[in-house]
């Protein structure tokens, strides 16, 4: 396998690109589940899928539709359900729902639709990395503000609500962060890759982190290593990135289970003499 | 100094969906310990949880010191296993003191949350409220779960914090409460 390819000019963009969606998602990731809102990453895909269609029939910038969208999504999901899934759940149906019909009635978008659901990497432009560039930063940095306000919230809800102090703030910030980054990697990765470099690398880290920051750290590792591998491995065959990355990510869960249950696999009792 | 009481609770009548507890009077005073007292199922948590904002306050009132930190220890914190939090990461977020715990405890800070007993990881829920910077701790059946060794250090602590910040329990353990000479506010339902 020609493992230099990535490399070449016409790839290093789409790869450059690809390679940032797969170190901040994972770390998303870890702050939706720790809220057990993993579902959001979905919903915010499908808006951003939704928002970036309507956007070009309506010969807008896509990622401007995208992020509007999602954006208008995560300060509206406050108001439909202050917590939990069921906001999120109605939001992915609508968006998928919206983008369907559009896609149906407007063969204008069928190309950008393929790109959306299909997850053609490559055809992303210096518009996608510089924009997932700047919100690597401000998020990075927006997140080391905000990880312990999120954690403290999650771990002592009382202590918070018993010196009158309210998290509502920290979440919405939170929730539009989310938004964006799903956003941008939606007009990037398409739909199912974006919400598998959320959900995928953050059960394994839950799973094998013995703390925190290990478990931020295991989350990103799996997310980048799993999307090296499955550029590779699209850009060699000649395959769609977006299942490849699902597919690669779906074998590395499997193999993390199996290493797990072979990590804590129970001794044999020996029988007893008598 | 400031003599006003951190928290005064004039006749108040709390619960959830109806008044469960009260009608209840009792105020604490900076540097003082108050436990709440009474039989199963009389409202003690419930009101402990009316101070801390979680439950519903029917009539009468709760007044708090303007600008009161406190920290709230809720009874049953093992939900949250699922985690990938570590001992020490969960002091550092209320800014509990790690340092001072005793060193047969000090192996726990490097474990995952997962892996302690329900004693160890109820040890280090009181430890977090009970040494964060705050001016009033609640704690809700500190004893829950721990071990005579373990009790024994939550009463050298909380004597230590008393000092520092008022404390303010439920328990049902009448030798802990007594050991720690706190004043005794019996609870009763309405």
């Amino acid at each position: 396998m020609n493992w230099t390819a990535m490399f070449e000019p016409m790839f290093f963009m789409p790869f450059a690109t690809g390679l940032l969606v797969a170190a901040v998602l994972p770390i998303l990731g870890m702050y939706l589940r720790l809220r057990e809102e993993w579902l959001a990453a979905l919903a915010f895909a499908q808006l951003a899928a939704a928002g970036s269609l309507a956007a070009a029939i309506a010969g807008a910038p896509v990622l401007v539709g995208g992020l509007a969208l999602s954006g208008v999504a995560a300060a509206a999901k406050a108001w439909i359900a202050r917590n939990g899934n069921n906001g999120y759940a109605i939001l992915m149906v609508a968006g998928w729902g919206a983008s369907v019909l559009m896609l149906a009635n407007a063969p204008l978008a069928d190309h950008l639709g393929h790109a959306l659901f299909d997850g053609q990497l490559y055809f992303t432009d210096a518009h996608n990395l510089w924009s997932m560039a700047a919100f690597a930063l401000v998020g990075g940095l927006t997140m080391r503000w905000l990880s312990h306000k999120l954690l403290f919230e999650r771990m002592f809800p009382d202590f918070f609500r018993a010196s009158g102090l309210s998290a509502t703030r920290y979440h919405l910030l939170f929730d539009l962060l989310a938004a964006a980054g799903l956003a941008l990697a939606t007009a990037s990765v398409g739909v199912m890759a974006a919400f598998t470099l959320v959900f995928v690398p953050t059960m394994i880290a839950y799973q094998w982190g013995r703390s925190w920051r290990q478990s931020l750290a295991i989350a990103v590792v799996i997310g980048v290593v799993a999307y090296v591998v499955a550029f590779q491995i699209a850009l060699v065959q000649d395959q769609p990135f977006g299942p490849v990355l699902v597919v690669t990510m779906v074998s590395a869960a499997a193999g993390a289970w199996a290493l797990r249950k072979l990590a804590f696999r129970q001794p044999a009792r020996t029988p007893a003499k008598h | 100094m400031n003599d006003a009481p951190c928290i005064e609770l004039q006749r108040v009548e709390a619960g959830y969906e109806q008044p469960v507890v009260g009608p209840l009077s009792f105020a604490l005073g900076a540097g003082e310990i108050v436990a709440l007292w009474g039989p199963n199922g009389c409202g003690k948590t419930t009101a402990m949880n009316a101070i801390g904002g979680s439950a519903r306050v029917f009539s009468g009132t709760i007044r708090k010191r303007p600008g009161l930190r406190i920290s709230h220890q809720q009874q049953n914190p093992l939900s949250l296993r699922d985690i990938p939090l570590s001992g020490r990461e969960l002091l550092a977020l209320t800014g509990g003191d790690a340092a001072a715990l005793p060193s047969s405890l000090q192996p726990l800070l490097d474990r995952r949350l997962s892996e302690l007993s329900g004693g160890q990881l109820q040890l280090l829920q009181v430890w977090a409220c009970l040494t964060a910077p705050v001016d009033v701790a609640l704690l809700d059946e500190p004893t829950n779960n721990v071990d005579a060794e373990g009790i024994a250090l939550l009463e050298q602590v909380i004597d230590r914090e008393r000092r520092r910040r008022a404390i303010l329990l439920v328990s049902h353990d009448r030798r802990f409460v007594e050991a720690l000479g706190a004043r005794v506010v019996e609870v009763g339902a309405p």
